[in-house]
């Protein structure tokens, strides 16, 4: 009888548990945003997420002329991709510019490919820009900087599950070990 | 002699005071072809409390300083004026905080090269040096070995 209690109790408790907390990420499965992307790879092909269905994404929104933060979460994607080992082919990390403007889809290409040549980039007009952002609660301004400009911007990544679902929000704060963490929670639907 | 002597003590005091501040592991992060800017990160000691106020480069064609701020989930950056160098404390330009930044990229900057970057310190009493740094360029994806991010061996 006591022993049924106790596993009475385990089993409560493990009911209880959140679901996210296991997670390193903040998680925001369920949320009514972030449902939909649709933009222009540096070949001038539309992409949406529907097509990394059986894999997991990474989704991080910069631009190319960012000094420090960008390239802080991309190398953190190639280093977690990387720690996935094999399991890494099942990672697709994207990138849209929040600076089309300046960014070409040529400049695109090269800069994600510097990371990881299976990194895509994608890019859409001021107004799809506008768009995307807004879909992901992304903020982003513009705020010149002597002869040029900068862009500031939100430093979150999103991370879907192979069922092209929206599961976490990474900080710019986590390390490249926890990211991979999580995509292996995920990839593994140990959720 | 006694004259002589005079001048070399000067002499030594102003080798003191061009020695206040020195550069730790100065780097560049590399640049695709077609990218202008890209930012430059070390570390400053000073024996005197100083601060960075200025900085050339002949691969940019327009350098300032900045700083990152993050506010909530928003990364800001803004050009600052100067950086204090606390004495015995120093400070770091690393990513996430300050740095050199360098726009007007008259050509691609390849992991491997090295950048030479002219630093202007300001010491407490407004008398200004310059050191010469030559920066290694390190690769795009760098990430520098602090923390989480930290890079392990392979």
């Amino acid at each position: 009888m006591a022993k049924f209690l106790a596993l009475l109790v385990f089993l409560v408790l493990a009911a209880c548990q959140p679901q996210g907390a296991r997670f390193h990420g903040t998680d925001v499965t369920g949320v009514a945003w972030g449902r939909e992307l649709q933009l222009a790879d540096p070949e001038g092909r539309v992409r949406t997420l529907a097509e990394f269905r059986g894999k997991a994404v990474l989704l991080f929104f910069g631009f190319v002329h960012c000094p420090d933060v960008c390239p802080t979460a991309l190398a953190r994607a190639a280093e977690a991709k990387r720690l996935l080992g094999a399991d890494g082919a099942r990672l697709q990390v994207i990138f849209v510019t929040l600076d089309p403007e300046r960014d070409s889809a040529e400049l695109l290409r090269e800069y994600t490919a510097a990371f990881d040549p299976e990194f895509l980039a994608l890019r859409g007009s001021a107004e799809e820009t506008r768009r995307a952002a807004q879909e992901f609660r992304v903020f982003y301004e513009k705020v010149p900087t002597g002869s040029s400009y900068t862009v500031n911007h939100s430093t979150t990544t999103y991370v879907f599950d192979p069922a092209g679902r929206l599961r976490l929000a990474h900080s710019h704060a986590l390390g490249a070990e926890q990211v991979a963490a999580d995509l292996r929670l995920l990839l593994a639907q140990r959720y | 002699m006694k004259r002589f002597a005079t001048i070399l003590v000067l002499g030594l005091a102003a080798a003191a005071a061009q020695a206040q501040v020195s550069v730790k592991d100065p780097w560049v992060r590399a640049t695709t072809p077609k990218q202008k800017a890209t930012g430059a990160f070390m570390r400053l000691e000073a024996g005197e409390e100083a601060r960075l106020v200025g900085a050339a480069s002949p691969v940019a064609g327009v350098v300032e300083l900045h700083e990152m701020v993050q506010e909530g989930d928003v990364m800001k950056m803004r050009a600052v004026p100067a950086i204090a160098i606390p004495a015995g404390r120093g400070a770091e330009l690393k990513p996430g905080g300050y740095h050199v930044m360098l726009m007007e990229l008259k050509s691609q900057l390849k992991e491997g090269e090295t950048v030479p970057i002219t630093l202007t310190v300001e010491s407490k009493d407004g008398r200004r040096q310059t050191l010469e740094v030559r920066a290694p360029v390190r690769a795009l994806r760098h990430a520098p070995g602090e923390g989480a991010m930290k890079k392990h061996g392979h």
